[in-house]
Order: C-alpha cells, then sequence, then structure tokens
C-alpha cells in the first residue's frame, strides 16, 4: 500500500528531531558518558513517590475533573503567586496538563489561525518549530548570540514582526543555552508585545533553576502583561518529575477555556498519580529543589571553567543544567564535532543545529549527570581538543 | 540557616580531595585548605568516618538503644551524668532526648552478654540513673544518611531533548 498519500500533508512539513537521530547512534554503544540528557539525574525525591504510591494503594485510580484536582489547582495558583508573583484563580485560570509540551500544544492549537505567526528564539527546545506546524502556524524563528548570552533583544523581535504575527514564544532560562533574560529586556520585549498585540506563551519550566540571580522574573509579572500571557511551568525539571509528565498552564479564562476545549476531547485529564504526586510536591517539595539545585550549581562552575581553561569558549549559562560551549574554531560543524567526540572519546553530547540553524558551531552538554562522569568527560573532551 | 557547602559536601563525602572540593565550590585549592584547617581547629568538623555495612564487613557485633531515665542534678541538668555515660568506649552514641525518658544510648559490645553486662553493671548503677530499658538491633537499613540497598535508577535514556 502507498502510504504516501494516506499521511497528513501538514505532517509532510515536519522534520523529524535531529535529536533522535543522535540518540540511535549512541544507543546500543556500552561505555558511552552522556551529556546529552536532557533530564536531572536525581530520582524523583521520595516523598513525591510515596505519596503517589500511598493514592495507588488507596485506590485513587479515576479520571479527575479535566481542569485537574481542584487541591491540586489550588496549590498551583499559591505557588504560582508566591514564586512569579501573578495571581490566576484556581477555578478557571489554571489548567493541568500532561507536561509542558502538551501545554504548548494546546496553547498554539488555541491561539492560531492557519498562517498565523509565530515567533521564537533560537537555539531553542526542539518542540518549538514542529508544534507551531502542526497547529498550522508559521514558524519565525529569531536567532539569538552568544554576545548577549543566548537572550532575546527587543530589536531582533521588532525586525521579524509583521502583520500576521500572533504569538510570541519565550523560553528562559533556555533550553539548550541555559540563557536567561534580564528584567530589562524583558521589559522591552513586554512593550513590543503590547504594541503589536502579541499573546505570549512563555515556558517557565526552568525557571527554579537559576544561579546568579536573586530571584526569577517571568514576563507574566510584569505590568499589563498577565492579560496576553499564557505561563507554562510544570513539575519535571526543579522536582525531578520528567516520567510522571505533569505541567500546567495560567491563563486568562477565555484563553483557558479555549485549551480546554481541546485537552477534554484529546486527553481528559492529566493522569491522577501524577497529579497526586505534584500536590506532595508543592506542599513538601521546597527542600528537594534547594538540594539538587546547589548540586547543579556546583557541577555547573565546574564544567564552564574546565571548558574555558581547556580553550572551548563558552559564555556562563545562568540557568537550567545546560551549558552551551562554542566550538567554531575547530573548524568542524557541530554534528561532525559530536560525531567525532562520541566515536573517539565515546562522550556524548548533542549538536547544537539540533535545536534550530542558529545553533550550529556549538554543543549542548547537560551537568545533570554525576560529578564523577563530568570530570571524566571533561577529561576526555580535554584530551580530544588537543588534537586540533 | 544556611550551613558552609563546604560542610555540606564534607558531610556528605569526606574523601572529597581538596582539589575536589575546590572544583565544586569554585575556589582556590589552598582556600579549601585553610577552611578545612580551621574547622578543625574550632570543634566544627569533629571527625571523620567511613559508612560500612555490617554484614559485609564480617563484624558480629551487637548494637542496642538504650532508654535512660535520669534525676537532674540541681547543678548542671543532665550534662555532667550524660557526658559520664557517653565517656565509656562501649557508648557509640549519646543524645538528650525530650519524651518518656532522658538518654538515648547506643552501646555496641561483642555479644549480648556483653552489652548486658555494660547496663546492669555500670550503666545502672551510675548515681542518678532512674532506670533504663534496652532495645537490641536486629537490621539496619538506612544509617548516616546511607541506604544499605542502594536504588537504582532504571531506564534513564541516554540522549532526550
Amino acid at each position: 500500500m502507498d502510504y504516501s498519500d494516506k499521511i497528513s500533508k501538514q505532517l509532510a512539513t515536519v522534520s523529524r528531531s535531529g535529536i533522535r537521530d543522535f540518540f540511535e547512534l549512541v544507543q546500543g554503544r556500552e561505555d558511552v558518558i552522556s551529556l546529552g540528557v536532557g533530564e536531572p539525574d536525581f530520582a524523583t525525591p521520595w516523598h513525591i513517590r510515596e505519596a503517589a504510591i500511598y493514592s495507588l494503594e488507596n485506590g485513587q485510580t479515576s479520571y479527575t475533573s479535566n481542569l485537574g484536582l481542584l487541591k491540586l489547582r489550588r496549590r498551583i495558583s499559591d505557588y504560582v503567586r508566591g514564586f512569579f508573583r501573578v495571581s490566576y484563580s484556581y477555578e478557571d485560570e489554571v489548567l493541568v496538563t500532561v507536561g509542558v509540551s502538551e501545554a504548548i500544544d494546546l496553547a498554539l492549537r488555541a491561539l492560531l489561525n492557519p498562517g498565523d505567526e509565530v515567533i521564537y528564539h533560537e537555539p531553542c527546545y526542539v518542540s518549538y518549530s514542529p508544534s507551531i506546524a502542526m497547529a498550522y502556524g508559521v514558524a519565525v524563528p529569531v536567532a539569538t548570540r552568544k554576545e548577549d548570552g543566548f537572550s532575546l533583544k527587543a530589536e531582533d523581535l521588532e525586525a521579524v514582526i509583521t502583520e500576521r504575527s500572533r504569538v510570541l514564544m519565550l523560553n528562559f532560562p533556555t533550553n539548550p543555552t541555559g540563557a536567561v533574560a534580564d528584567v530589562g529586556d524583558l521589559e522591552e520585549i513586554a512593550a513590543l508585545c503590547i504594541k503589536h498585540d502579541l499573546v505570549v506563551l512563555t515556558d517557565e519550566i526552568y525557571s527554579e533553576l537559576i544561579y546568579d540571580a536573586v530571584e526569577h522574573t517571568s514576563i507574566a509579572s510584569l505590568d499589563g502583561m498577565k492579560e496576553r500571557c499564557v505561563l507554562l511551568h510544570g513539575f519535571s525539571k526543579a522536582f525531578a518529575m520528567t516520567g510522571f509528565r505533569l505541567g500546567y498552564a495560567c491563563a486568562p479564562g477565555p484563553i483557558i477555556d479555549a485549551m480546554m476545549k481541546i485537552h477534554q476531547y484529546s486527553m481528559l485529564c492529566a493522569p491522577v498519580t501524577s497529579q497526586v504526586a505534584a500536590i506532595e510536591a508543592l506542599e513538601h517539595g521546597a527542600a528537594s529543589i534547594v538540594r539538587m539545585k546547589e548540586a547543579y550549581h556546583q557541577r555547573r562552575d565546574y564544567m564552564v571553567r574546565r571548558l574555558q581553561q581547556m580553550g572551548v569558549e563558552c559564555h556562563v549559562p545562568g540557568g537550567a543544567f545546560y551549558v552551551f560551549p562554542d566550538i567554531r574554531k575547530f573548524g568542524l560543524s557541530s554534528k561532525e564535532f559530536a560525531m567525532r567526540l562520541l566515536e573517539e572519546t565515546s562522550v556524548a553530547a548533542v549538536p547544537g543545529d539540533a535545536f534550530g540553524e542558529s545553533g550550529e558551531g556549538f554543543l549542548r552538554c547537560c551537568y545533570a549527570t554525576s560529578m564523577e562522569e563530568i570530570v571524566e568527560a571533561m577529561d576526555r573532551l580535554e584530551a580530544f581538543v588537543r588534537k586540533f | 540557616m544556611s550551613i558552609d557547602p563546604l560542610l555540606t559536601l564534607l558531610s556528605q563525602k569526606a574523601r572529597y580531595t581538596h582539589e575536589e572540593l575546590a572544583d565544586l565550590l569554585s575556589l582556590t585549592e589552598s582556600e579549601v585548605v585553610s577552611r578545612v584547617a580551621e574547622y578543625e581547629a574550632n570543634g566544627t568538623i569533629i571527625g571523620y568516618q567511613t559508612v560500612i555495612d555490617p554484614d559485609l564487613s564480617g563484624n558480629t557485633d551487637v548494637s542496642a538503644f538504650i532508654e535512660v531515665k535520669l534525676t537532674p542534678e540541681r547543678d548542671g541538668g543532665f550534662d555532667r551524668m550524660a557526658m559520664r555515660i557517653a565517656k565509656f568506649d562501649q557508648v557509640e552514641s549519646c543524645y538528650l532526648i525530650s519524651g518518656g525518658y532522658d538518654l538515648n544510648v547506643v552501646v555496641v559490645g561483642r555479644d549480648l552478654r556483653e552489652v548486658a553486662s555494660f547496663v546492669s553493671e555500670k550503666l545502672s548503677t551510675i548515681q542518678g540513673v532512674v532506670s533504663t530499658a534496652t532495645h537490641f538491633k536486629l537490621k539496619t537499613y538506612k544509617q548516616n544518611g546511607f541506604l544499605y540497598e542502594v536504588e537504582r535508577q532504571e531506564g534513564r535514556l541516554t540522549v532526550s531533548p
């Protein structure tokens, strides 16, 4: 049977993830030290797992409200008010989703008409461009620069705004660059969004993991922005709960309503076990975050220092758990560099172009792995770059 | 209040080298050396120990947790008596606690008889000791923050977005 005319034409415009290809190369190799992961190396804190187990023992296995458990939405509303300094009503402005990934998909499908343009800063998380395409939007990436610490500059944003621009997607701290946005830049960006009537999807998934700034600022907390922001957050990174697949969206009622329409027919509700675990995380998880963040901070400083000592340039990433070194001076493409590094030293790091064209010439090295492995990986990388 | 991260790291793993500590904390090695020396000198760092699984090491010593009730002294409360008890070599740990009794004393001996004779001949005969209740340890699951059965994290992908 010829399937080529059976598969959606729209989907044909979506390319395979570059990470997927690299993953297949690494699979099956025994001796690899991987800096290629995008998740914490800690298991979910035990008190959170234990709460999930307890709920199963009690037979808490039913559907929940489409929006999510009431208690969880209350806790999310409290947490967001405390951490991001934005108030959302747990009754109609919070939607619990299957990870931030689902929330992004819902938001884009809820907001876009075919042909609408969605602007986002690049290098960025691998799903942004495909999610936009699958929602029949047009992806408009804005390249960010190492010199700016990969933060988005308002003038670069303004240069790509057109009549068709509808949505701006932000992700600070950023996967894969670890970039953070300073408040001044965010204020200029916010002013542009108001001027051009853009809705902002702000993916805050790494916001607890910042190491130099005193506190994180979300664009949603700036004057006049709450009404045009969809704040997306979840439990995967700060609470080390990736496999629980739990996220949420906070936004004005009409946007949540629209997202909810899709969510209730596609997903119905997020898994109840994960929702119960999330309540425990928000009620008692603060100390776990501090403990893990301290470990990431030490590893970041170590990795950045080692890279700089061996003559590999990199900016100091202010957040997340990635270092994004510049490998252009070695004269290889990101892919070639990553391939040779893997073949010759068995260290896996993701080629920067997997995160968009502007990631070419860079490498994503994740430091959410044990210190012993980081030390060994840096020793091997140092021996590798000496060959050039 | 948060303590010096240097102390946190050492409490997790005493065998960190000065170089490793310097790397982790963005300090110079000599800064680490002098800070550790200062902590040792002023008694903040009391000692360094290795946590050993007794079953695997072949250690057949027995331990008991002993609840001790005391009559507090007019001068000094419990401290003088507690120190007197703590100084015995057989006593591994000694804590003043709240609740139904006063001291929780962990005693280690070669066998039940040795622990029992320490309790009956030494501990309970100290003036001021009103009563003791001895609970022998049967099995250890976690000690000093270390689980005896290490949890393995299964199925983490080597490359993920």
